[in-house]
């Protein structure tokens, strides 16, 4: 119990009118909050040195550009998944709205809109489904996991009624923003997608470390009702989060069809999990109020790498990739939860 | 309060009227959609198929009733669909005699072996080890697949087995045997839980675990069987859609059933806070979810578009059922009293 | 004592709010003076809560006027009431302990640069809050490093960050220790000399006593009356609190003659070296057929720890425990029960009642755990049990139907022991059972749990008010610092100093 050091004093010898805090009881120098990154930074150096030794060819400017640059949706994604993940939300639609993004980019190409038109209109249909998670969670009240599924099974059904079948996209700027690639000879390139990924990545760092919004997030997710009772816009931050959740989503969707260059109705499906788990296997715990964006991303390269080891490995068949998820997952839940009991 | 009132307070209330909404709605357009037939000794009619189609989501939502009651979710149910059908079929399709009864009753024993095994481990997730039920059974809903095409060695397994084609597609007294099973358990559970203590016990446990425990409660045995109920059930629901095809797809076998299986037990009233449950609340949520897919087809309604009908008919009966929305109903026949904050005393 | 200036800063006039089916407040009057603590007194139910969040914008009020610093106002909520200078530190500290301690004081205002948190100016600002409640802590450590007592410390210099001329104290006292209400105490006086006016809402009259500078009381939501302290002695506050003769009161303390416990036999229960490390030291006690063992110590002191063991709420890492003659390991819960060991917990909400169950169903609920989910209670047995002790307790409403939750702390406490009474146990441990609850009820425990003894009970009665130990217990054990210092036989040399004494110099007569 945390008053006994207050009870000690009381009971022994008068103490100092100066009340200090819980000086016998200095915390270690590392801050408990980074050890799960730390535990998912271990996990993917390990990875890349059992990759480097395995496989020639592996640790080469070449195969880590491309899991950055393959996996940039997927950081977008993570990032927003985070800020829900945060306030203790959780966020199912997104794999649906990086369908919908697409979908409708594709189906508005098709119909000879112009790029700086479509471009953002791709992004906004995810602000404006997050908005519309947001106002559901918020104004009625429903559970996120509910509104965000309704919200899913609501992106989905309109992807079907845009593009019911596969719809290529023709578009000079998609077509120049797939092929452009800034780099040297040696491989170690980066193109467009991933340019916008790491300024993703970068904004919502700043965003969650450095402003207001950001620590009412973490505030929400430490407790909700704390948060209310000490004057936080909670309200406004709980509609936002699933704004930004969806914004990204849309984001995610529009690097896809950079991606795919074409627009697909099932697109992304159960790539939400793939957020959540990435969201989990960088250390941000479900209940909310801890975690890093940073985390996330580390997450999402973890995943990425599992990927390319099996197809290093050659003779692994595909669904190795899933066991290993489920494993590691289940290997970082059992970590999280020890901490959290030795914590207590 | 009038009667009228008070009816639409019920829980149960407006998921009904969609229910008989969609109903009025198909019987308009096609006059015969509520019709019964006799064919060859079976009953036959729009009425007939729901049910039997209801029969798989009806198993899993049952489960998913029981464990949400403890304030839990379970989101492994599909893979453990996936994995029921992987290692029956395997087992029979590598039998020497695939249409002997004996030969599928004992693979589907060592179906039913696996599945309670993985619902041990979801429970030992959760109740021992105290991690939470969204994430501790992702982590089959994750590897689960991957381990049913481990099994099936990632081909879609094909049978020829008259015994076990019957659980899907045979009847028995003119109704369908996949029905017939699913009333089966949902009498036995109601049963149980009613007659029994079990079904207050699991609430008292979904509504504060730590006050259930101290007054002696056994919660971590109670949260435990939960699991292990609810992977048993999705393993019958394994076997129905698997016999269904008369094949194991491990990719596909129970895709998002997990979805629709919470989604009924929410229409049906029972909070994801856990606590109070109903199990007609959940039978009726399936119901709802059937008879939309259905009503579609009949309605003429693109197939494409039958995700979206879902989310707008799941949105307006959350959004009637939200406390907001009921509490300005409510108001609307009353004076308005203040609403009360959620603040501790 | 500083003078009040003549005009109130916080006035409110004919406050009414009804709820379905009760009038929370009707046409409450109150006012708040700047530089002034004024007590807001009243039974549980009375309106104290409703009252505080009526002026905070919690809840919307019916009628009556809130007047704040001579402007009108309808708060909207907890924002806009500190946005006008009202804030409020409530009972639960209301912070969050995954963020640091600046930034629990600074959330919401933190110091920007360019639209950014400048976070060293902001750590800077958040020392500068806290010095000036003398609390010298890191800024940047963990919230959730500190005791209850810091953490309520940093709520009130959260309060301060928005430069509240009120200030709402909640029964900020209810978790701490007397030298910790001592330190609270020095703040709040200096608070008061700035100027800032503030509402305490407290149970304990001897704070109240010491600290007010003004007292309203309230009854069943409405106002009986605003005094002076000095002007006003506790028995009468009490009158005016509960409404009622103090009969019940007095007629408790008239029962003081001391039944003489026969403890020629075998205990009831024997603990030998019980102990579990990190909770409390290892420890003998022994209980007897018919015998009241009071437990006293501050919190924190272990007594709480040393219940859970006896129970086996808590297993023990060392020690033996006899039970009847048997030696027994009491691993959890069930282990108790199944000894006839019945445990009531200090917290009623989160370890005792089943909110949304019903009054019926919490009160066979340990009779049902006993049986195994597989014997449910009979239903003719359910209903006597539970209209037996429903009258017997005097549970109200009496309607074995009601919402567990719903009912008033007192009452929930009853149906926690009838719960217990049900499985017939031969030894009740009741951790706190008078905590937070009315007068009238918790004399109405307090003669229940005599009673019980009397017939052959054995009882470990736990409380935070020695005199509440003294009346009741024929023994008492005196822990401190989670271990077991002293036991004594109760006697009328045995009052309240001597206790204190021994909890202060740590046992001699161990």
């Amino acid at each position: 119990m945390a008053t006994d050091e207050i009870t000690v004093k009381a009971a022994g010898k008068r103490p100092e009118p100066r009340l200090t805090g819980s000086v016998g009881r200095r915390r270690p120098t590392l801050d408990r909050r980074y050890l799960p990154v730390l535990g998912t930074l271990v996990v993917l150096a390990l990875m890349l040195i059992i990759g480097g030794a395995r496989y020639e060819n592996f640790l080469t400017g070449r195969v880590m550009a491309n899991l950055l640059i393959n996996n940039s949706f997927l950081i977008v994604l993570a990032v927003g998944m985070t800020f829900v993940i945060l306030t203790g939300g959780i966020d199912l639609s997104v794999g649906a709205v990086v369908a919908l993004s697409t979908c409708l980019s594709a189906w508005m190409f098709l119909h000879g809109w112009p790029a700086y038109v479509t471009i953002p209109a791709a992004v906004l249909v995810g602000t404006l489904i997050g908005w519309v998670i947001g106002v559901m969670v918020h104004v009625f009240e429903i559970q996120p996991f509910i509104a965000t599924l309704a919200a899913m099974f609501l992106a989905r059904g309109l992807c079907y009624v845009i593009a019911p079948e596969s719809i290529p996209i023709t578009d000079p700027t998609i077509v120049k923003l797939s092929e452009t690639r800034w780099g040297t000879d040696n491989g170690l390139v980066i193109t467009p997608s991933g340019l916008i990924a790491l300024a993703v990545v970068v904004i919502a760092f700043v965003t969650l470390h450095y402003t207001r919004f950001g620590r009412t997030v973490y505030a929400i997710g430490g407790s909700e009702q704390s948060a209310r009772l000490m004057g936080l816009p909670v309200a406004r931050t709980k509609v936002l989060v699933y704004v930004i959740s969806g914004t990204c989503a849309g984001l995610g969707g529009l690097l896809f069809a950079i991606f795919a260059r074409s627009g697909y109705s099932l697109t992304g499906v159960g790539m939400e999990l793939d957020a959540i788990a990435a969201v989990v296997i960088g250390g941000t715990l479900l209940t909310g109020g801890s975690g890093f964006v940073l985390g996330s991303v580390l997450g999402v390269l973890v995943l990425g790498l599992i990927q390319t080891i099996i197809t290093f490995e050659g003779t692994l068949s595909s669904w190795w990739t899933k066991i290993v998820i489920g494993a590691l997952l289940l290997i970082f839940v059992i970590l999280q939860r020890l901490l959290i009991v030795r914590r207590r | 309060m009038t009667g009228l009132a008070q009816l639409t307070r019920h829980r149960l209330f407006w998921p009904i009227v969609a229910l008989v909404v969609l109903l009025l709605a198909s019987t308009l357009k096609s006059h015969t959609f509520l019709e019964i037939t006799v064919r060859d000794g079976h009953l036959y009619g729009a009425p007939i198929d729901i049910v039997r189609r209801s029969s798989i989501t009806l198993l899993v939502a049952l489960g998913m009733t029981l464990v949400i009651a403890t304030r839990g979710i379970d989101l492994s149910v599909g893979a453990v669909m996936a994995i029921a059908g992987a290692v029956t079929l395997t087992q029979i399709a590598s039998s020497p005699d695939p249409g002997a009864i004996s030969t599928v009753a004992l693979a589907m024993l060592t179906g039913l072996a696996v599945c309670l095994a993985i619902g041990v481990f979801n429970g030992f997730l959760v109740a021992v080890l105290g991690i939470q039920p969204i994430i501790a059974t992702l982590v089959i809903m994750t590897a689960g697949r991957g381990i049913a095409m481990l099994i099936t060695g990632g081909q879609i397994t094909t049978v020829t087995s008259a015994p076990y084609k019957t659980l899907a597609s045979g009847y028995w007294l003119g109704l369908p045997v996949a029905a017939l099973i699913a009333g089966f358990f949902f009498a036995a559970v109601a049963f149980v839980t009613r007659r029994t203590a079990l079904g207050v016990l699991i609430e008292s446990v979904g509504i504060n675990p730590t006050a259930s425990r101290l007054a002696g409660v056994r919660a971590r045995t109670i949260i435990w069987t939960v699991y292990v109920l609810c992977a048993l059930f999705a393993c019958i629901a394994g076997f129905l859609q698997s016999s269904n095809i008369m094949a194991a797809d491990s990719n596909n076998a129970g895709l998002f059933i997990e979805l629709d299986a919470i989604l009924a037990v929410v229409i049906g009233g029972t909070s994801l806070a856990g606590g109070k449950f109903s199990l007609t609340g959940t039978l009726v949520g399936v119901l709802v979810l059937t008879t939309l897919t259905l009503s579609i087809t009949v309605l003429g309604i693109p197939v494409n578009a039958v995700s979206l009908f879902k989310a707008l008919v799941v949105i307006v009966v959350c959004l009637l059922q939200s406390p907001v929305v009921q509490h300005k109903l409510r108001a609307r026949r009353r004076q308005a009293a203040p609403v009360p904050v959620e603040v501790p005393a | 004592m500083t003078v009040p200036t003549p005009s109130p800063i916080v006035q409110m006039s004919g406050i009414s709010i009804a709820f379905p089916g009760v009038k929370a407040l009707d046409g409450v009057d109150f006012r708040l003076f700047p530089g002034e603590v004024h007590a807001l007194m009243g039974e549980n139910g009375a309106g104290k809560s409703t009252l505080i969040k009526a002026l905070t914008g919690v809840y919307g009020i019916d009628s009556g006027r809130i007047v704040v610093g001579g402007v009108e106002q309808v708060f909207s909520g907890p924002a806009a009431a500190q946005a006008a200078g009202v804030s409020t530190v409530y009972q639960e500290v209301n912070l969050t302990d995954n963020l640091s301690v600046a930034e629990n004081v600074m959330l919401g205002h933190e110091v920007r640069r360019f639209g950014l948190v400048d976070w060293r100016a902001t750590r800077k600002a958040a020392r500068t809050y806290l010095e000036a409640l003398n609390l010298d802590i890191d800024p940047r450590s963990s919230l959730s490093s500190h005791s209850l007592a810091v953490q309520q410390l940093v709520a009130i210099s959260r309060a301060m960050v928005v430069d509240a001329q009120v200030l709402i104290l909640d029964e900020p006292t209810s978790s701490l220790d007397s030298d910790e209400v001592a330190r609270l105490f020095d703040v709040i006086r200096t608070l008061r000399e700035r100027g800032v006016a503030i509402l305490f809402v407290s149970h304990f009259l001897d704070q109240v006593y010491a600290i007010s500078d003004r007292i309203t009381v309230l009854r069943n939501g409405a106002l009986v009356g605003e005094y002076r302290p000095a002007e006003l002695p506790r028995v009468e506050l009490v009158g005016k609190m509960i409404g009622r003769a103090l009969e019940v009161l007095t007629e408790l303390e008239g029962s003081t003659e001391r039944v003489v416990v026969d403890r020629s036999g075998t205990p009831l229960l024997q603990a030998i070296g019980v102990g579990r490390r990190g909770s409390i030291e290892p420890f003998d006690l022994d209980v007897y057929p018919g015998e009241i063992v009071g437990l006293a110590g501050l919190l924190g002191s272990g007594r709480t720890e040393l219940a859970r063991l006896l129970y086996g709420a808590d297993h023990a890492d060392t020690g033996e425990t006899i039970v009847g003659g048997v030696s027994t390991k009491l691993r959890n819960p069930r282990a108790g029960l199944s000894r006839s060991i019945a445990f009531s917990s200090e917290s009623r909400k989160t370890e005792g009642i089943i909110g949304d169950l019903t009054v019926r169903e919490n009160i066979v609920l340990g009779l049902q755990a006993e049986r195994g989910w597989l014997r449910r209670v009979p239903k003719k047995k359910a209903d006597e049990v539970v209209s037996h002790y429903i009258e017997a307790l005097g549970v109200r409403p009496a309607n074995p139907d009601a919402i567990a939750g719903n009912l008033s702390g007192g009452n929930q406490q009853k149906v926690l022991l009838a719960r217990w009474l049900a499985t017939a146990p031969k030894l009740l441990i009741l951790d706190e059972p008078t905590r937070g609850i009315d007068v009238g009820a918790k004399a109405e425990i307090q003669k229940l749990v005599a009673d019980l003894a009397a017939q052959g009970m054995s009882v470990v009665f736990i409380s935070a008010e020695l005199d509440e130990v003294l009346r009741l217990s024929h023994r008492i054990a005196v822990l401190r610092d989670r271990r077991k210092v002293a036991e004594l036989v109760n006697s009328d040399d045995v009052t309240t100093d001597v206790v204190v004494d021994l909890i202060a110099s740590g046992g001699t007569s161990a």
